[in-house]
Formats: structure tokens, sequence, C-alpha cells
């Protein structure tokens, strides 16, 4: 599809020759100047317009050339009007030729021009100027004009007010306020012009009016909307699709609550504008009711129930299948709209919104649709007194469970609870618990959404839930797996011809293994926070390891658990920070096999250990059971040599009186003897079959920790020394097994000597290596020999003149 | 509003680093953003073009890279099509949605909505509360008509020597970046009006 010769051809663009490049812009001015333009004038301007927006650096045409080209924008050919636009606007204007937004020069403007004065607008002012010229050309048009002139008008606006509403004077808002709901609910409901069905129909005046359809046939009994059709159209029903496509945009922009006074933009304001609204008023009935702005509104509500209404009828045609489902949605965003504004129109619109819900709520192929019903639910069911709760049911239950896999509804989903995180919190009781349904689409397809979910998991975070969200989180690669064998298993059949059946599709399916999978698979949290035979279920999904939407998965975790880590120390008590540690040390050898996953894990888990035994000490005593089990296991020396290292670390580190009164000379003793065992096997043979030599970080930790543990319980100090002055005679005699480089051992051995010499003076020892924590967090202003130094300088700076 | 459409490629380019994509076709809607955001105020006309280029390689990069981590996951083959066979080549498209964050590249959050045709991606940026449902439509209809008119399927590379069309057809479906809500008798109407340019 991608050819070596567009390469070659945007090559060619880039690298013109500028001498090549003007021959070829006199000969383009050349072609533009004669009368008539032909296909080598179109191929031309085509080339020109590729040398110009193959650079992203700005080429500018001679001047002669610009004004030709720029005259090119009023031809009669259409082709000539596109491509003078196209070329315009990659370029920028010579000097003296800018484009004068205040002028009235503008009139007649096809599309093609107005996109180029809106791409090259410079300012709000120009922006504006452009708007007037563009209503007032709407409103002086003659009523047999071009019909095309017209129909750009709408976008036009619509794409100036994205940004800048205040662009549209007071006035401006008001008159096409009025002519929006002519269009939207006056527009003729008959058959266009354009070609008769028939062809015996020779004249205007014997063709009988035929009125429009709905899309199932029958005939249109009420106003025109944009599910009606008829073989042609009538300039105001193409303005009501126009109108309708803008319409939840305009009233965003124009009727959203805060934006209550819209504050005329004083210097826009130009003469003309005055006359304008005189005509308008001079011209219109006095029967209105309501003035523009409510009238718009009440138009709009009529306008949304009757494509609700249309939507139920059967489309003979797919394409108008989908268009009745996009109507849907606009039509209940824009009532939703429409009631923030006017709080009374909820009770007349509720019964219509419920009544499609129940239509829909059983056909997950309009789930789509039904999350703009939600949304609506949310910002008004509470003032209707209606109850939620079927509505949350499909979106926190089914949505997930069922459409995991639907790219679009994940990322509309995710949206909605983006952006209405603390509604939903406050009103919807199961939000928190709905993590391993919403976790579904993240182990499904993790790049798309994983961004949705940095901004969602603190949500999710609760004390009440927090292990279970753990462990849910490491074992979403094997969800993952899951999923996959789960849309697998309803594609394909039982048995697979050929034989090459897969261990873990058939785990899936039998019955016996069917509940570790069930479990993965389950809603919502509560019911455990992790099965048993976890380490079964990791087996059985050991072939998965390498399947792309796991391994991408497997990427994703390492920053959910961050974002866990950061949160939960915000919510949970020590009693669940201890928890954690327990989880912590207890899943790093229940991991699923995934390539570098265990590491990326380990390495997070080290981290966040550091940082919760920092923030509370006294979490090493409550844990220390466990976290002696884990250093006293010597083979994670060898295979988990980075949170070992940790573990030890903030054994040797917090576990003293200090940090805990709790913590006993016993308690220093066991610990002491746990580590100096396995410093003894590590350090006096090779390594077992299989494995390298442990990590010379491991080996200076452990001595650390050792002497840290010894200064605070002296009797220990003669063993520390003793084990410290050997090592020194053993690696003196060359190398040792257990270390194959020397460098290596030199820094194990230095460092060996540095604790041994601190060692030799207890009170030094104790606290270099537990220092008070008035050294470790220091307070100088609180101190009473350096505070007034401090303060008589600090008075000082401030009382003298600068 | 949809902010831009993006025609681009989404496999290996050899002049280019991996994971980046070569845009084909690009047309922005609207004013520049520069026109209203604070910190592009100080940019001159050529600065805020340049920064506008960039944005859209930005966001092709973006895509590429999405649609790469999708095939792979789904694991499906590609299946080559040649001339001829357009609406297959629609059919077999994987498509999906990236969410641009606020300041990456523009300055609000958008949504990508990305179609990939084999080696090409056609990509509408829109504004995140804009009708998705119609977007997706409106991209499928697009890129079924830029696939048919410019012979996408083949060799050549008409996609940048007649960009003309493409323009021509989007001011018809997409006019200045508005979505439309188009029955199958509007639609053919326009189809109509797109068919006799082309024709000429």
């Amino acid at each position: 599809m991608y050819a070596h010769s567009s390469e070659s051809l945007i090559k060619q663009a880039r690298e013109i020759q500028e001498s090549e490049l003007q021959k070829f812009q006199s000969r383009l001015g050349k072609l533009l100047h004669g009368r008539e333009l032909g296909h080598e004038a179109v191929d031309s301007l085509q080339r020109l317009h590729l040398i110009l927006s193959a650079t992203k650096y700005t080429r500018t045409l001679p001047p002669e050339l610009h004004k030709r080209v720029k005259a090119l924008l009023s031809s009669p050919a259409e082709q000539f009007q596109v491509l003078g636009s196209a070329v315009l606007r990659e370029t920028l204007p010579p000097a003296g030729q800018e484009v004068n937004y205040n002028q009235e020069n503008f009139l007649p403007l096809n599309s093609h021009a107005a996109a180029l004065l809106l791409s090259q607008a410079g300012s709000r002012a120009d922006l504006s100027s452009l708007c007037a010229q563009l209503l007032r050309s709407l409103e002086s048009r003659q009523p047999e004009g071009p019909a095309n002139s017209l129909m750009h008008t709408l976008p036009i606006l619509n794409a100036v007010l994205t940004h800048s509403p205040e662009c549209l004077t007071e006035d401006h808002v008001t008159l096409l306020s009025k002519r929006l709901v002519d269009w939207l609910r006056y527009a003729s409901i008959t058959q266009g012009g354009g070609a008769p069905s028939g062809g015996f129909f020779t004249g205007p005046r014997s063709r009988q009016p035929i009125p429009t359809a709905e899309l199932d046939g029958t005939v249109s009994g009420d106003f025109f909307t944009v599910l009606c059709v008829g073989q042609g159209f009538t300039e105001d029903q193409w303005m009501n699709v126009y109108s309708f496509s803008m319409l939840r945009h305009w009233l965003l922009t124009y009727h959203s609550v805060s934006n209550g006074n819209n504050a005329a933009d004083t210097d826009d304001r130009s003469e003309v504008d005055g006359s304008v609204v005189s005509m308008v008023s001079a011209t219109s009935s006095s029967s209105r009711l309501l003035p523009p702005k409510e009238r718009l509104r009440e138009k709009a509500f009529q306008y949304c129930q009757r494509l609700i209404e249309q939507s139920d009828r059967k489309a003979h045609k797919k394409a108008d299948t989908d268009l009745q489902k996009a109507c849907l949605v606009e039509a209940v965003c824009i009532l939703d709209c429409v009631c923030g504004e006017d709080a009374s129109l909820v009770y007349r619109t509720f019964p219509c919104i419920k009544a499609l819900f129940g239509r829909l709520s059983s056909d997950l192929s309009f789930a789509r649709v039904l999350l703009p019903i939600a949304q609506f639910y949310l910002n008004h069911g509470e003032m209707a007194a209606v109850d939620c709760e079927c509505v949350w049911k499909l979106v926190f239950g089914r949505f997930p469970a069922e459409l995991f896999n639907n790219q679009f509804l994940a990322h509309e989903l995710l949206r909605f609870l983006r952006l209405n995180l603390e509604s939903l919190q406050l009103r919807v009781p199961q939000y928190s618990h709905s993590f391993p349904n919403l976790l579904k689409f993240l182990a499904w397809d993790s790049p798309a959404v994983v961004d949705d979910f940095v901004d969602l998991l603190p949500s999710l975070v609760t004390a009440g839930t927090a292990v279970e969200l753990l462990h849910t989180l490491l074992d979403l690669p094997c969800l993952s797996a899951t999923l996959v064998l789960q849309v697998r298993s309803t594609c394909l059949p039982i048995s697979e011809p050929g034989g090459r059946g897969l261990l873990s599709l058939d785990a899936f399916r039998s019955q016996s293994l069917r509940g570790l999978f069930l479990f993965l698979l389950r809603g919502e949290a509560g019911s455990g926070d992790t099965i048993d035979r976890l380490s079964t279920l990791h087996e059985l999904l050991a072939e998965t390891a390498d399947w792309p939407r796991v391994v991408q998965c497997a990427q994703t975790v390492p920053v959910l658990l961050h974002i866990f880590f950061n949160t939960v120390v915000a919510v949970a008590d020590e009693k669940l920070l201890a928890h954690l540690v327990q989880v912590m040390l207890e899943r790093s050898s229940l991991l699923l096999n995934v390539p570098k996953y265990k590491n990326e894990i380990y390495r997070v888990f080290s981290c966040h250990l550091l940082r919760l035994c920092k923030l509370h000490p006294s979490l090493v005593v409550d844990e220390s059971h466990e976290l002696l089990e884990f250093a006293g296991a010597t083979a994670k020396v060898y295979s988990k040599e980075e949170i070992y290292t940790h573990v030890v670390w903030v054994l040797g580190e917090y576990l003293s009186v200090s940090c805990d009164s709790r913590c006993s000379v016993s308690l220093i003793t066991s610990c002491f003897e746990t580590l100096e065992a396995v410093l003894f096997e590590i350090t006096s043979s090779a390594p077992p079959p299989g494995a390298d030599c442990p990590v010379p970080r491991v080996v200076t930790s452990l001595m650390s920790a050792l002497a840290k543990l010894a200064s605070r319980s002296h009797d220990l100090i003669p063993r520390v020394s003793l084990f410290l002055s050997k090592l020194r005679t053993v690696t003196r005699g060359g190398s040792v097994a257990w270390c194959s480089d020397e460098e290596d051992l030199v820094a194990i051995v230095t460092r060996g000597e540095e604790l041994w010499s601190l060692l030799k003076a207890p009170g030094v020892a104790q606290s270099v290596l537990t220092p008070p924590p008035l050294v470790t967090t220091p307070q100088w202003h609180r101190d009473t020999n350096v505070a007034m130094p401090l303060r008589l300088r600090a008075l000082t700076n401030l009382t003298h003149a600068q | 509003m949809v902010r831009c459409f993006l025609i681009h490629t989404v496999c290996p380019v050899g002049a280019l680093g991996s994971g980046e994509s070569r845009v084909l076709y690009s047309r922005v809607f609207g004013p520049d953003e520069g026109v209203w955001t604070d910190q592009d105020r100080e940019l001159s006309p050529q600065e805020r073009r340049l920064l506008q280029k960039e944005k859209t390689t930005a966001v092709a990069r973006q895509v590429r890279s999405a649609v790469s981590l999708s095939r792979e996951a789904s694991g499906r083959m590609l299946v080559e099509t040649v001339p001829g066979e357009e609406a297959l080549a629609l059919q077999e498209a994987d498509g999906g949605v990236v969410r641009l964050r606020a300041g990456d590249p523009f300055s609000e959050e958008m949504s990508a909505l990305w179609l990939g045709v084999q080696s090409l991606g056609f990509t509408l940026v829109c504004e995140p509360h804009e009708n998705l449902l119609l977007a997706e439509g409106t991209l499928r209809n697009l890129t079924r008509h830029c696939l048919e008119t410019l012979h996408m399927l083949g060799q050549g590379s008409e996609v940048l020597l007649r960009s003309n069309r493409v323009d021509a057809l989007l001011s018809r479906l997409l006019p200045h970046g508005q979505l439309l809500f188009l029955n199958h008798r509007f639609a053919q109407s326009l189809e109509k009006e797109v068919a006799s340019y082309l024709a000429k």
C-alpha cells in the first residue's frame, strides 16, 4: 500500500533546488494567467501543494504567484477553489498581502475560501470579524441565491465557538438562536427539489408535493428531523441537518448555567449589528412567548424527544440503524444539557429516558447508547428520586464483564468514570468494590487504557479492599490470559483438529479447575483476597506467559503498583500496612513467570517496603516474624536479591528500641542469628548449581545489618568482629568460590574492615550505626545551641536596608 | 468538532526511525490553537505553522504505536488486499481510540479515533465530548471513499498527488470539521456531488 515511490516523491519535494522551484513557479504563474485552466494547471498546483506541505518550514510564494493563486478562490470551477485554498493554507502571504479581516471584501464566500480565512486568522478580533461577515451574509442573502453558500456558515461558526465563544456578540447569539429554531422545528415537511422520482413529470407545477418519510418507509407525521428521508431535500431541510449537528455544542457554549451573562465584546461591535437586530425584531412575529434562548431550549427538547421516538423504528439500511444509535446518544446528551439548565424539564424528560433505558438495557449492542443515559441518571436521578440501581448494575457489572474487548466502549466508559469520579464515589456504593470488573478493560487492552487507570486507580484504593486490590493487581497478567482463554473458548470448537490443544484452554474448560479461573473472572470484590491454589493457577497459565496481550499487561503492572502504594499510605492504618508488607513478602514467590515481570515487581516492592518502614518504623517489629522468615531463606539470596537486600536493610535499620519500644534484646539476638547463618552459608561455599554468585550488595548489606544489630546489643559485637576478621584472612588467600570479581571482593573486604574498626568502640558504633532521630531529622532551629545564631542572622537580614 | 484528519503510515518506513510515522495527508480544521493559547501568543505565523506540523506528527506517532501494539496483541495476520477489494479491506481493518492527554500534543484533552488498513492509518482527532459513535461512522465512511477514489490498495502514490480529492470529500462529509448526522439519503446526495467533482 505504501510504496517506495511515495517516499521518493516526498524527498524530491523537500529537496527541490531553488532554481528549479523558481522555474516551476514562473511556469505555473504563466499557466494561471491564461483564460482556460486545464489539467496541466491542476497537476502543477497539486505539485506546488506537495512542495509546500512536504516540509514543516514555511516556504512563501513570489507575490505575483500568490496573487494569482488567491484569485483562484473565486474561480467558478470548484477544483481550483479547492487547490487554491489548499496551496494558500500551506504558505503565508508575502509582506503587504496579508488579509485584512476588517475589510468587507469577502462576499460571496465559498466554503474553501472560508477555510483559508479560518486557518489564517491571527487573533480573536479576526475571528469576530469573520463571524460578523458570515452572519451578515446569512441575513442579507437573496432567497433565490445559490443554496450552497449558506451551508458552510454553521460549521464555520461552530469551529470558532470551540474556543472563542465571545467572538459572537449577544445580538449574534440571539439572531442565530432564532434561525436555529426556524431550521430545527419549522423545516418543510415535503420532499425537496432535485430530480423528480418519476420521469413523467416535466414541470414543477405538475409535481405533487410528497411528504417526507420515516426510516421504515412510513409517511412522516411530524416535523422534519435528521431521521427523515426524501428523494431530494430543500435548503431548510439541509439547514435542519447542519443545525442539529451543531446543536449540542451551541447549547453547551451559550446555555451552560455558569455562562449566564455573556458579556458583549464591545470592541467587536460594528455598526451593522444594530441594524441587523432591528431588522429581525421588526419582522418577528409577536406570538413568541419565550425569549430566544429559552425558545431554542424548548425546541431542542422537542426535537430530541422526536428523535428518540423515531429511533424505535426499524430502518431499512444498516447505515441508518447506525445513525439512529448516534442520534440516541446525541439526543440524550442534549436532554441532559437542557435539564441541567432548566430543572423543571427533568420531570418531563425522565419518563422518556426511563422508557428508553427499559427498551435498550437488555441489548448489549446498545451499550454505547446506555452510557449517556447513565450520565443522565447520575446528573438528575437524585432530583427525580429515581432508583438508579439497575443502571449501575449494567455499567459496573455487565459492560466490563462482557464487553471488555470493545475498545470504543472501554474508552467511553472509563471517560465517564473519570469525569464523574466524585459523584460516583458518593452515589454508587458498589463503586469501590467493582475493581475486579473494571480491571478487565486493562487486562485486555493495556496500552489503550492504562492512561485512564492511572487516573482512576487512586479512587479504587480503600482501606477495606486494599489487600484484595493488591492481589488483583499482581495477578493482572493471569486475568489477561484468562480473558484470552475465555474469548478463545467461545470461538474455537471443543477439540482442535490436529491435537495442538492448549493446556491452559483445557484447564479453563475443565470442571475441576474452573473455580480458579472463575475467581479471577469475578465481578465484585469482597469474596476473598485471593485463592489458596494460586501456584496451581500459575502453573496452568505458564504457557501463556509469552502471549502478547499478557506481556503488554505485565508491563503496566509496576506503574499501577506505584500508584497503589502511594495512595494507600494515605488511607491505611498501621495494621493494614503491616498486612500489605506481609502480602509483598508472600507474593514475591507467587508471580506468573512472565519475562522481566518478576524483577520489575521486586523493584517496586523494594522501593515501597523501604518507604513504608521509613514512615512507620514499628512495622518492622510488627512483621518481624515474617521478615525474619524471609531473610532466613538462603535461596532468596540467589533468586530475589533485590528484595532480599531491602528486607535485610530494613531489619538492620529499624529493629531497635529507639524505633519501637517493644523491640527486645531477644528479638535482636534472634534476628542477628538468622542473618549470621545466611551470611556464613553464602560466604563459605560456592553458590548452588545453576545460580550465580551472590551480588556483592547482598553480602555488604548483611554485614552492615549485623553490625547495626550488634551495636545495639553489645554482647553480639565479638561474634561480628570474629567473622569480619576471618573474612579478611580468607580473602587474603586469593579468590573465593562465592565471588568471581576481584574488585567486588576488595569492596566487600573494605566494608568489612570499616565495620570491624567501628565496632572496636561500641559507643561510637552505636551512635553511627543507630543515630538518634535528632541526627537523622535535623531541626536546627529548635536546637538551643544552634538556633541563636540562626535567629540573629535572620533578624539582621530583615532589619538591614537592602 | 474534529480538530484534524490524518492519513499516515503505520508500517515501518525505511527513511524514518522505528516508531516514526510519515504523514501523507493532514487537514487541520478551524483556527490555529495558538490564537487563544496564552503561551503561543508570542509565536510568529511561521512558528505557529511549524508547531502545528509537529503536533500532527506527534499524533501520527502515537497512533502508529497504538496500532502496532493492538495488532501485536490481537495476533491477527494482515490480509493483503488488492484494488477492487476495498470493502474487504475496510472490514478487516482494526480500529481503536487513543486518549491524547491535555498538553500532549494539543492544549486540551482529545480523542484520536483510528482505523488501520494494512500499512496506512486514518485518524480523526476529536474533542472528547464529541459524539464518538458518529465520529466512528464518519471515519469509516471517509476511509472507504479515500481507499476507492485514491486507489490506495494499489502501489501508487496518489494520495500525495491527488490531495484535492480528499479536500473535496472532506468539504462535503466533514465541512470545517463538523460531524454531520447524515441518513443514507443525505449521504447519497453528498456522495453524488463528490462523484461529479471527481469526474472532472
